[in-house]
């Protein structure tokens, strides 16, 4: 009963604030745009790839391409959804409504979550049959083998990409903090640390490395990724609860 | 009903509150007293579960907030007008307040009437003043119509009819029978408001009493009695009538004399026996503020000192006079003395020097201490004190301190 109350008042929160419109907007926008700009691109480029690219083409994953962009407008999103809060100091009004902070933290998570994740599925599904509309001949259908599962699991990848900012914004409380660390992480380190051969092995087992392989159909040549699509997706999953539980225990412990 | 017992808070190692023990009843408004920085915040967020005591327990109706059912229909707070997300209107921040403890959004609409808000429901809450955001602070206190109310400093930035509003409005609650608790820094709005007060400094229980005893327990009646400035003696006959008689008299820097211990009807037999005329006998009381001050003297965190402007100082063109120290500014033993001349003359004084007051303005102003000694400015034999004695005080008041701080201000006078 607490928790249909507090899922309530969270979406009058969610839905009355700017920056919720804001940042999923831009995460739509930015994953379409890049999308179907890469999309274009590579069609236009393809005849120009060598044999070895040519064989791993992976027109699923080329139209998600604005994702790795896009997923830094939903980490803002989450990050906000939480650290607004501290920030305003409404925490201790919300706390005092509800002194229950498991009920609290997880109805905020969880209407934040179905927000990001009917985004997050709109957003994979435009940007995949935009994308095969600009790759034209080049492109795969919805009904190919493991391609629904990707359109699928592009949607998922950004609601849990937005559930992990949530958490890590719930240990560390400052938005700022919590931007300054979410941000460089996801747009640089992780891409670096997966790409490098030397920390390759360690890299693929961050949480978007892993979950991002759940958009990939045609598998890359000599690919020794030790996890399948689920699995990479359940390594994400595993992340996020991490962030989830530290994100509860701080929230337990600490004075509001 | 608010039951705190022992309660300790200690962030590293400064302790914010130590071992505060007290009640808080319903039907009545509670005043919550104490300097800035002396613990109230903190003790208003443990008493809502918000932050975790270090040792010690506060419960309301029996239980630990965080475990009280259906907290937010039984207690409502004010902690901070500041906590809302500024981009938020003000109709949606109470309604999101409502749907958390499932109250119906019409309610929303009726205490945003309460509070006057109505207008501004649906502006964002960043353009508010601090006085609006006070009384949507106090609106989302009041959602829930809770048995138990809880504001921290809810008259900060209201303008005087929103003082007299938010002072009815606790009372209003309290006689219908809730539980009013109300932090402040201002003693003389808790006289008003308050039934009981709570005075806390250094997150120490200082007082614990209704603001009837505190006033009587704190505040040293006095009498005024004026002789006829042009007769000298007669005030030195009075003085030692009243003295014999058990009484203790203190020369006012106005030529008055300022007596306790005797009641009025008593000075005035006396001084019918000993043939000495009065001008004035009218009964004083010290300000609740005096005694507030002198009870949380020892406990102020944040003492401002002299601004000496060091840095700034030019060479001070010829003739020119040396700024004069403001009494009790930057001086440590320094605490409010019960004024000289409290209220100001007792009387409006005529400015032609014919006027009955205004014989001799020397000897009306003159500090007695300044010219011809004073015969009675030691009453047997004590330390010349300028303050009569206070009941209630803290024990370790640098007394001495005071008859400094008065002549100063004597100067200051002329």
């Amino acid at each position: 009963m607490a928790a249909v109350q507090v899922i309530r008042s969270e979406w009058t929160k969610i839905r009355s604030v700017a920056s919720t419109v804001w940042t999923l907007s831009l995460a739509v926008v930015v994953t379409l745009a890049l999308g179907v700009l890469i999309s274009a691109l590579s069609r236009s480029q393809y005849d120009n790839m060598p044999v070895r690219e040519r064989l791993s083409f992976d027109p699923t994953v080329i139209s998600f391409a604005g994702m790795t962009l896009g997923q830094l407008a939903l980490i803002v999103f989450g990050v906000l959804v939480v650290s607004n809060e501290y920030s305003t100091g409404m925490i201790r009004v919300s706390l005092a409504a509800v002194p229950q902070r498991a009920t609290f933290l997880f109805s905020k998570i969880a209407v934040a979550t179905a927000l990001a994740l009917a985004v997050g599925m709109v957003t994979s599904f435009a940007a995949f049959f935009l994308g095969q509309a600009m790759l034209g001949s080049l492109g795969t259908g919805i009904g190919d083998p493991g391609v629904l599962r990707a359109v699928l699991g592009g949607g998922l990848y950004m609601a849990l990409i937005a559930m992990f900012s949530m958490g890590v914004a719930a240990m560390l409380r400052s938005p700022m903090l919590s931007l300054g660390i979410l941000m460089p992480f996801f747009f640089l380190i992780s891409n670096i640390l997966g790409n490098v051969d030397a920390t390759k092995k360690i890299g693929r087992y961050l949480p978007d490395q892993a979950g991002s392989r759940i958009m990939q159909v045609v598998p890359r040549i000599d690919d020794d990724t030790p996890y399948g699509p689920w699995g990479g997706l359940g390594i994400m999953v595993l992340w996020v609860i991490a962030a989830l539980v530290g994100g509860y225990a701080v929230l337990r412990k600490r004075d509001a | 009903m608010i039951e705190a017992v022992g309660l300790t808070k200690r962030y590293g190692d400064k302790t914010a509150v130590y071992n505060l023990s007290f009640q808080v009843r319903p039907g009545a408004v509670t005043g919550f007293l104490g300097p800035n920085g002396s613990g109230k915040s903190t003790t208003m967020r443990m008493i809502l579960g918000l932050d975790n005591p270090t040792s010690g327990t506060v419960t309301i109706g029996g239980y630990p907030y965080r475990k009280l059912p259906n907290a937010p229909r039984q207690v409502g707070a004010l902690l901070d007008a500041k906590a809302v997300h500024g981009g938020r209107a003000a109709r949606n921040h109470l309604l999101s307040l409502a749907q958390l403890s499932g109250i119906p959004a019409r309610r929303v609409d009726e205490v945003l009437g309460v509070v006057g808000l109505q207008e501004v429901a649906r502006k964002r809450s960043k353009g508010f003043s601090l006085g609006m955001g006070q009384r949507l602070g106090i609106a989302a206190a009041l959602l829930g119509d809770p048995q138990v109310l809880l504001f921290d400093e809810p008259v900060n930035g209201l303008d005087p009819e929103g003082i007299l509003w938010v002072r009815n409005l606790m009372k209003a609650l309290a006689a219908e029978g809730r539980t009013v608790f109300v932090s402040s820094h201002l003693m003389s709005e808790m006289a008003l408001t308050a039934d009981h007060l709570i005075v806390i400094g250094r997150g120490q229980l200082l007082a614990d009493m209704s603001v009837t005893d505190f006033i009587s327990a704190n505040s040293a009646d006095f009498a005024r009695v004026r002789t006829p400035d042009t007769e000298p003696q007669l005030r030195e006959k009075l003085s030692s009538a009243l003295t014999e008689a058990g009484g203790h008299v203190l020369p006012e820097q106005d030529g008055a004399l300022r007596v306790t211990g005797l009641p009025l009807p008593r000075i005035s037999d006396l001084a019918y026996e000993a043939g000495v005329r009065l001008w004035e006998l009218s009964p004083h009381q010290a300000s609740l503020e005096e005694a507030y001050m002198r009870m949380t003297q020892g406990a102020v965190d944040y003492r401002s000192t002299i601004d000496q402007k060091a840095s700034l100082q030019q060479q001070p063109p010829p003739g020119a006079q040396p700024p004069m120290p403001v009494p009790g500014q930057g001086q440590p033993g320094w605490y409010a003395p019960p004024p000289p001349q409290q209220g100001g003359q007792p009387f409006a004084m005529p400015t032609p020097p014919s006027g009955p007051y205004g014989g001799a303005p020397a000897g009306a102003y003159g500090a007695p201490g300044a010219g011809a000694p004073n015969p009675y400015a030691a009453p047997q034999g004590q330390p010349p004190v300028a303050a009569p004695p206070v009941p209630a005080a803290e024990p370790s008041q640098p007394a001495p301190a005071a008859p400094a701080a008065d002549l100063t201000k004597s100067e200051d006078a002329r």
